[in-house]
């Protein structure tokens, strides 16, 4: 019997041998498709087990790590100031995941970023605990403060850069939502909620909506108008009659007030006439009109590295573009895009890539990497910029944007009150871009949009209601440069 | 000992006088044997609590004293019995209670048992116990198996015993239906899985009944087709037997023994009758066996669906889960494993410390830990199968393979099912998975292999001395 006996023993070795084969494949070839497999449930318990790395403002944190208790995640997000702070930060919740900045740095705050690897590794050998990486962003928090509160129970956003940087100091969003209340696991409801909101607080209106820009985009035509060649003289009288028939159309631009008719540039800008500037733009034609809009930013999604929105300048028929051209139509921009405007001209033509993160620290606080600033494009020469500039500040200083004066301080701007709705039944959205300038050049340059300011329509203004907050923004800015 | 003079220690002198019993080589072992799962104990509190478990000591003690009383028992009784046997299934033993006290640990099952039975009652007190009964059936084993020869008289009793065992389940009121298997009976508060004793019981039959009819099974056949088929009325009782096995197996939807059964008796036939025709006949039924099952039985289908990809029907099917989690639990171990009680082989869930225990295992030991387990494993089969080889006796060999080829099979079954070699089915991986059963049965195998390797190994009693052989005699006065 011994000779069948051999052979149930070699049998019974490749049993075994067939076992040692199959774990060989699941534990050494499988084993990372195994360990990242979207089923494994170990990928989010490692990610939470230790405290997340913290997104810095002006040296302190807004961001916090607690313990939870009941579930297999350890450590759960907290925002200070989260409602303040949700458009800059985005969410780190555990039922949800995450979003915008936290999604987009996500590696770094958690610890496993590739550039964190070594640190790791060193970590592991000396036992101590894995910690995330911190995430230093250019924003100001007295200009957060102030774009916040200014924008207080109205619904709206603002967005600050630097001009000479493209660094986003302030950017916020109004209804907004605190991303403490479900950063835990079982607060998936609490998120439902907000999403099924009408208000949206959770709408990143500073870089993910757009809306019609209204007249702060007259900036741009008349920027449009200088490059090329259409005025060079900006108080020289245009040919412009008001009102004027839109062509190919039956209709009629008219102006809310001034005296539009063959009002100069400076003058058409200050009173904000719809006739100049949609001739203008008709003028200058479709064609170089998207052209000279795509040298602002439009027509491109923006990466501050968060995603913005693309802003629209549309390809259209003339008297389409003409009304485009005074911000209405198909024309539609973020907060975002019309801050880079008002930068682009504050920083004598060259617009900077806006940036909102500028330093990615390890745990001990060694640089990973640092941003930067970049130049966008050159959209409007040093010289017709510094036209603007004169334009703008003449807005401020004796047009429809007299709230924003600030005493001792150049500051250019200019209004809008764009009209939104079928036939502008809907309120208008109130607008203001505008930046302000030292000695030492221009610190900030901001726009607001406030989207139903006031009960009653006729009340609601850009000089009324947006300069007031585009002022305070400025002030804080320029107050904590001092 | 010295080389320069090695005739004055012939080997063969040796012999004349006894061979080794390697008892000091299995007192050895045991000391690692018990030593390297204490280790392990405390290698779980600090990871888990940060401190080394205050049971360190009663469960050293605890774990020293069942191998010594084993070891006393082999020595006294068992001197020249295998001494692998012994060590390794108490190293199994030992590592098993580790994890399965790792696995109390984790607040998850604990929230999980809370969640389902109201109440969380931890498993590692209860399979020391077990653990210490299944000694105490090892030690009465040999105590009572003086030789295993004397089972032969009961071949038939066996054969009634092991259907008894395996019908108990389907009598109302004392069987149990847990997750769908009908395959537990509830004694005073205890669960028994009979099926395991059974196959014990069944070896001892088939040993029996094919030492008995192995030559009619191999010689009076017909050849058809290149093969020999056995008469009728050789073939009847144990195709019966079989047959009635599975069936009861298939009522009580459970697969995973019904196949080791099967296996077990088709090696023990083709050991017996040395034909390779029964191999093929067996593979034959077998396949018509699964295929017929597979489309039959609902929960058999979900299984092989789940072999086939789990992640495929991960969300809507729980057999998907279990093994997709099994297998991430595996892969997440990677090659050196994220160390005891590091790991979250608990996601599991469903019979994290019997079933998939061997996913913990993967985890927390990596790719190292399990290939050392199925050495340790392979080696008990190793030891086993020559234990059959070096018996005198058919009914030794025939039992001794039977019951060694069925512990491969049910290696094979077990950890391929949770590694996602073959379809899951719900048996126990043997010492290391909680469930008093499955420890109390596997000591009792134990103890058998070591009353056959005792007598396998004993020296032939030395031949009374023949005066007429010597060359000289002394005359006394």
């Amino acid at each position: 019997m011994n000779k069948p006996l051999r052979r149930i023993a070699i049998f019974c070795g490749l049993l075994v041998l067939a076992l040692l084969i199959r774990d060989n494949w699941l534990q050494y070839v499988q084993a990372d498709a195994l360990q990242s497999n979207e089923k494994n449930r170990r990928v989010a318990i490692e990610r939470y087990a230790a405290p997340r790395g913290d997104i810095i403002v002006d040296g302190k944190s807004i961001t916090d790590s607690v313990t939870t208790t009941g579930t297999d995640f350890k450590y759960k997000r907290t925002y200070k100031d989260g409602e303040m702070w949700a458009p800059v930060t985005g969410f780190a919740s555990q039922i949800v995941g995450t979003s915008q900045l936290e999604g987009i740095e996500d590696g770094i705050l958690t610890g496993n970023d590739d550039r964190l690897f070594f640190r790791n590794t060193l970590d592991m050998i000396t036992g101590k605990q894995k910690e995330g990486g911190n995430v230093v962003t250019t924003l100001d928090a007295a200009a957060q403060k102030a774009a916040f509160e200014g924008l207080g129970s109205k619904k709206g956003a603002v967005a600050a850069i630097d001009p000479s940087t493209g660094a986003i100091l302030a950017l916020a969003s109004t209804p907004s939502y605190d991303p403490s209340v479900f950063a835990g696991l079982n607060d998936g409801d609490k998120f439902k909620e907000l999403e099924k909101d009408a208000d949206k607080p959770m709408l990143n209106r500073a870089l993910r909506e757009t809306y019609p820009p209204g007249s702060t985009f007259k900036v741009v035509t008349a920027a449009a108008a200088l490059e090329n060649g259409k005025v060079t003289d900006i108080d020289a009288k245009t040919d412009s009659p008001d009102p004027w028939p839109l062509p190919l159309s039956t209709n009629n631009l008219t102006n809310e007030h001034g005296a539009c008719e063959n009002a100069s540039l400076r003058v058409a800008l200050r009173d904000s006439c719809n006739t100049v500037f949609g001739k203008l733009s008709d003028d200058v034609g479709n064609k170089k009109m998207i052209e000279e809009a795509e040298k602002f930013g439009f027509n491109e999604e923006q990466f501050v590295p968060v995603r913005a929105v693309e802003s629209v300048y549309p390809e259209d028929n003339r008297p389409q573009n003409a009304m485009a051209g005074i911000g209405q139509a198909s024309n539609r921009a973020t907060p975002l895009q019309m801050a880079m405007v008002a930068a682009a001209v504050a920083n004598d033509g060259v617009l900077m890539q806006p940036y909102m993160v500028d330093q990615l620290t390890a745990p001990n606080l060694d640089v990973i990497s640092k941003t930067e600033p970049k130049e966008l494009s050159e959209p409007i020469s040093k010289e017709n910029a510094q036209k603007l500039q004169s334009m703008m500040e003449t807005v401020v200083s004796e047009g429809t944007g007299t709230n924003a004066q600030i005493p001792g301080v150049k500051v250019g701007g200019k209004t809008g009150t764009a009209q939104h709705g079928l036939n502008n039944s809907e309120k208008p959205y109130a607008w203001f871009i505008s930046y302000a300038k030292t000695s030492e050049g221009s610190p900030v340059a901001v726009a607001v949009v406030v989207e139903d300011g006031s009960a009653n329509r006729a009340d609601i203004s850009g000089g009324g209601l947006a300069a007031p907050i585009a002022k305070a923004v400025m002030q804080a800015v320029l107050d904590s440069k001092e | 000992m010295s080389a320069t003079n090695p005739s004055t220690h012939h080997t063969s002198t040796i012999g004349a006088i006894g061979a080794p019993s390697r008892r000091n080589t299995e007192l050895a072992l045991l000391v690692f044997a018990v030593a390297i799962p204490v280790f392990a104990y405390a290698n779980v509190g600090l990871a888990i609590n940060g401190q080394v478990p205050t049971g360190l000591m009663g469960y050293g003690i605890g774990l020293g004293l069942l191998a010594a009383v084993g070891h006393l028992v082999v020595r006294k009784l068992a001197p020249y019995a295998d001494p692998l046997l012994l060590p390794l299934a108490t190293l199994l033993n030992g590592l098993g209670l580790v994890f399965i006290w790792r696995l109390d640990q984790s607040e998850r099952l604990q929230q999980l048992a809370e969640r389902q039975y109201g109440v969380f009652s931890p498993s590692a007190p209860n399979q020391l116990m077990y653990s210490a009964a299944g000694i105490a059936l090892f030690v009465a084993v040999l105590f009572v198996l003086k030789d295993h020869r004397i089972l032969q008289r009961y071949t038939y009793i066996s054969m009634v015993a092991a259907l008894v065992l395996l019908l108990l389940p389907l009598v109302p009121g004392l069987g149990a239906n847990v997750f769908g298997a009908k395959i537990w009976i509830s004694v005073g508060g205890f669960s028994i899985q009979p099926g395991e004793f059974a196959k014990i019981i069944l070896a001892v039959f088939f040993s029996g009944y094919l030492m008995v009819k192995r030559d009619a099974l191999a010689l009076a056949s017909r050849r058809f087709m290149g093969l020999y088929l056995p008469r009728g009325r050789d073939l009847g009782p144990i195709i019966t037997i079989w047959a009635v096995s599975l069936l009861i197996l298939i009522f009580e939807n459970d697969l995973g023994t019904s196949l080791l059964f099967f296996g077990m008796f088709v090696i023990m036939l083709y050991v017996a009758t040395e034909r390779t025709s029964w191999i093929v006949i067996g593979l034959l039924m077998s396949a018509a066996g699964a295929v017929g099952v597979a489309s039959f039985a609902s929960h058999v289908q979900a299984r092989v669906d789940a072999w086939l990809d789990p992640f495929a029907c991960y969300d809507t099917s729980n057999a998907c889960q279990q093994i997709g989690q099994s297998i991430m639990s595996f892969g997440s171990g990677g090659v050196l494993g994220t160390g005891l009680g590091q790991g979250n082989s608990d996601l599991i869930g469903f019979a994290a410390n019997s079933d998939f225990i061997f996913a913990t295992v993967g985890e927390e030991l990596g790719l190292a830990g399990v290939m050392a387990f199925l050495l340790l494993y392979a080696l008990i089969i190793e030891r086993g199968v020559r234990t059959a080889l070096a018996a005198r006796d058919p009914f030794g060999k025939l039992f001794a393979v039977g019951l060694s080829g069925a512990f491969a099979l049910q290696i094979f079954v077990v950890a391929g099912g949770v590694m996602g070699l073959i379809p899951l089915t719900g048996m126990t991986m043997p010492f290391l998975a909680a469930g008093g059963s499955s420890v109390i049965a596997n000591w009792a195998l134990i103890g058998i292999l070591i009353r056959i390797s005792d007598t396998a190994r004993r020296p032939a009693p030395t031949p009374a001395s023949n005066p007429d052989a010597e060359m000289t005699q002394v005359v006394r006065p």
